[in-house]
């Protein structure tokens, strides 16, 4: 048994500049609130999530990634004790072309069944998601919401 | 995905029923979705579809089942449209940043 969630966006954009959004540090940082990713993106690299003053948030490595269409990584939170008890989550991205639009699916899974991972980060997905959107077709992203914190 | 297609989505007590039982208890299948309502299954899948279609509900496929899940970005993007207006503090440092965006394009 697992946890998992599932999230859905629909953005006006192409599969490489969405691809590259997701997957580049410095367009990363625009949108994920102040945080940011590092990594080479090909099979077997680390991947790191980074808070603005270098600290390790969340780390694993990629698993598949397929560009610019799917990206299957590890990810492990590292920043609180009872979310990196539960062990390894596995993230996929998704990126489908509909029409003019990009289809972005975020799927996050985790073997703790409940999980206080998945919990967590689900607070998380929809802002960062609505963030990315509005920076992708509006060229700004939103600001961080009142309820997220700094780090 | 106009917000038009989320508000007449979410514009029905059954539907929101649906979201319920899913933010209670995320990933069901069809099956688990109808056990307990008063809606029939065709009803149910009608209503479903619908909110799929708004993006309010996403499904995956898991060998022959196929799960559904409450997608919650579009009611974050309905939410961000109008709160997001009241925090003027920030939009001097987004416009630098819009400004900076443009440059690289």
């Amino acid at each position: 048994m697992s946890t998992k969630f599932v999230y859905v966006t629909y953005i006006r954009t192409t599969p490489q500049k969405l691809w590259d959004a997701l997957t580049k540090s410095e367009f990363i940082k625009q949108y994920w609130f102040n945080m940011t990713q590092e990594s080479e993106w090909k099979v077997g690299a680390s991947w790191k999530m980074l808070f603005s003053d270098g600290r390790v948030a969340d780390q694993g490595e990629i698993v598949e990634i397929e560009p610019p269409r799917r990206v299957v990584f590890r990810w492990s939170n590292q920043f609180r004790e009872e979310l990196k008890a539960e062990g390894v989550a596995i993230c996929t991205y998704e990126i489908e072309r509909d029409g003019e639009l990009c289809k972005l699916t975020v799927l996050h899974e985790i073997a703790a069944e409940p999980s206080k991972f998945i919990e967590a980060v689900s607070t998380g997905w929809p802002k960062i998601l609505s963030s990315l959107k509005s920076l992708l077709e509006t060229g700004t992203p939103l600001p961080r919401p009142a309820d997220t914190p700094a780090h | 995905m106009s917000m038009d297609t989320v508000f007449r989505a979410l514009a029905d007590a059954s539907r929101r029923q649906l979201l319920d039982r899913l933010h209670n208890k995320n990933g069901q299948t069809l099956g688990g979705l109808c056990e307990g309502l008063a809606m029939s299954r065709q009803a149910v899948t009608k209503h479903l579809a619908i909110l799929e279609e708004a993006n309010l509900v996403a499904t995956k496929r898991q060998g022959r089942e196929k799960l559904h899940f409450i997608n919650p970005v579009p009611i974050n993007d309905i939410a961000e449209r109008w709160i997001g207006k009241f925090e003027r503090g920030r939009l001097a440092a987004l416009s630098n940043l819009k400004r900076k965006l443009e440059r690289e394009e």
